[in-house]
């Protein structure tokens, strides 16, 4: 048994299979993390790179966690602090860290497609961890691994999709994955963030109302508002977004039932979402960050485990 | 072996490791996932007809992220469900089959990252003795055969396989 794909570019290239493998993986991970030693040797020969083009807590710091947790060696690389800076080229950056015997790649880029790119042209397995606003799909993996542990199974579940979906990796990652596992989907937020073809384009509801996405749905995994990516303003201001498509603890009051909600991080806390939702019953946005090290350590573990 | 001589021979095993640990008062039974639990599942059951069953500590130990041959083959990883300490307790490991000792070294590795045992016992169904590749030895066997290298033992369980009996093939 093993995965369909020598790299992880995106949830866009995983069967079913491979999804299933992985978050049943990342479940015997899980208890591992639980251990009085929190380790294992798996990954003892294998060297990885963070490199990381983008700036990054979370996602840096437990795809590290996860590979010191399978015993890996890891270097860490940051854009802002080295060569890069002078004008290496990705591909030449790359090429000097693989020639120092370097087995995997974990990469964050601005660039959509920059892990693709990388992918052709060298030999080492690329872990994509984040490309511009394509894919970010341990992030995908990691929401498919809190909603199943929350809820039971994928398949059937409710998932409302809220905020800048236009902007959003997380999204699409999100999107990619749950209708491969048998999810039904809706997205919310203004219409300026929503794509216009995403309804032909990926099947999913579109509705630009989010208190209509809230009571249908089992779980409403809430995106950050991506300013950095906006080159125009395409709300009028952060109050005005949270007024009509903040999520308020008085929205989930009305409710007549319990649903989850979730968020990728970095919380803008009032803009998205206000911060007696993010602290709140409903939330298990710290339970993602927890199930994150074991999705990445599954992930890193499977990908690395290829007989070649 | 048939159905009768592998229930006489759980049955042999559980008394040995009663007769070891009377009471079990400081000791755990572990089992090793996938094939292992069969047979710990069965002295787990002959030991509740013997003695108070709250005083069974059984746990299952899955060894997959510990192996050696992980670059040779993927395998799946089973669950490990340990929910006491083992600090300073008797752990008798259970396995099917005994034969070059790689997986009992990573069981032992595994097992030393729940703690530190006072000491660990071995117990398997089958010793495949004389194919060793580690230094490693069973204190309780079910039944030591001499085997080629080229002949595989097949252990099948009535849950799995519809009847309990060992070949060699």
């Amino acid at each position: 048994m093993k995965l369909s794909t020598r790299h992880l570019l995106g949830i866009k290239d995983l069967t079913k299979e491979d999804i299933e493998l992985i978050l049943s993986t990342a479940q015997q991970f899980k208890e591992v993390l639980q251990r009085p030693v929190k380790k294992v040797p798996s990954l003892r020969d294998v060297t990885i790179v963070n490199l990381f083009y983008e700036n990054s807590t979370r996602t840096r710091m437990s795809f590290e966690l996860a590979e010191r947790r399978l015993s890996a060696d890891t270097l860490n690389f940051a854009a802002s602090t080295s060569s890069a800076a002078k004008g290496e080229t990705l591909l030449d950056t790359v090429n000097n860290i693989l020639s120092m015997k370097v087995d995997m790649v974990v990469m964050r880029h601005s660039a959509s497609g920059a892990p693709h790119f990388l992918a052709q042209h060298i030999p080492a397995a690329i872990v994509n961890a984040g490309d511009g606003i394509n894919e970010h799909p341990t992030q995908g993996l990691l929401d498919a691994f809190s909603m199943t542990e929350k809820k039971g199974t994928l398949e059937g579940l409710k998932v409302a999709i809220i905020g800048d979906v236009m902007h959003s990796r997380v999204a699409q990652s999100n999107i990619y994955l749950l209708k491969k596992m048998g999810a039904e989907i809706v997205v919310a937020g203004p219409p300026t963030l929503i794509p216009k073809y995403i309804k032909e384009a990926h099947g999913v509801n579109v509705t630009y109302n989010v208190m209509e996405a809230l009571q249908w749905c089992d779980v409403a995994n809430v995106l950050r508002i991506q300013l950095e990516r906006q080159n125009q303003p395409l709300f009028s201001s952060l109050r005005e977004y949270n007024l009509a498509y903040g999520i308020k603890r008085s929205m989930l009051d009305k409710l007549d039932k319990e649903i989850v909600i979730m968020h990728p991080g970095p919380i803008n806390r009032g803009v998205e979402l206000d911060s007696d939702v993010a602290d709140g019953p409903h939330s298990i946005i710290l339970n993602q960050v927890e199930n994150g090290v074991a999705v990445r350590m599954a992930v890193l573990y499977l990908l690395a485990n290829r007989e070649n | 072996m048939s159905e009768q001589q592998v229930a006489l021979s759980i049955k042999r095993l559980t008394h040995k490791i009663l007769e070891n640990h009377l009471e079990l008062d400081n000791t755990v039974i572990i089992g090793i996932q996938p094939r292992g639990i069969y047979v710990s599942d069965r002295i787990v059951d002959e030991l509740k007809t013997l003695i108070a069953p709250e005083k069974i500590k059984y746990g299952k130990l899955d060894i997959t992220f510990y192996r050696d041959d992980v670059r040779k083959e993927l395998k799946i990883a089973n669950k490990t469900d340990i929910n006491f300490s083992i600090e300073n307790k008797n752990v008798v490991i259970i396995d099917d089959v005994l034969w070059t000792g790689r997986t009992i070294r990573a069981a032992l590795d595994a097992l030393l990252d729940f703690g530190r045992p006072a000491k660990v016992e071995l117990c398997v169904l089958i010793d495949r003795r004389f194919s060793r590749e580690l230094p490693i030895h069973a204190d309780y066997v079910g039944r030591t055969i001499d085997t080629f290298p080229s002949q595989k033992v097949l252990v099948h369980w009535k849950e799995k396989d519809g009847v309990d009996d060992v070949v060699l093939v």
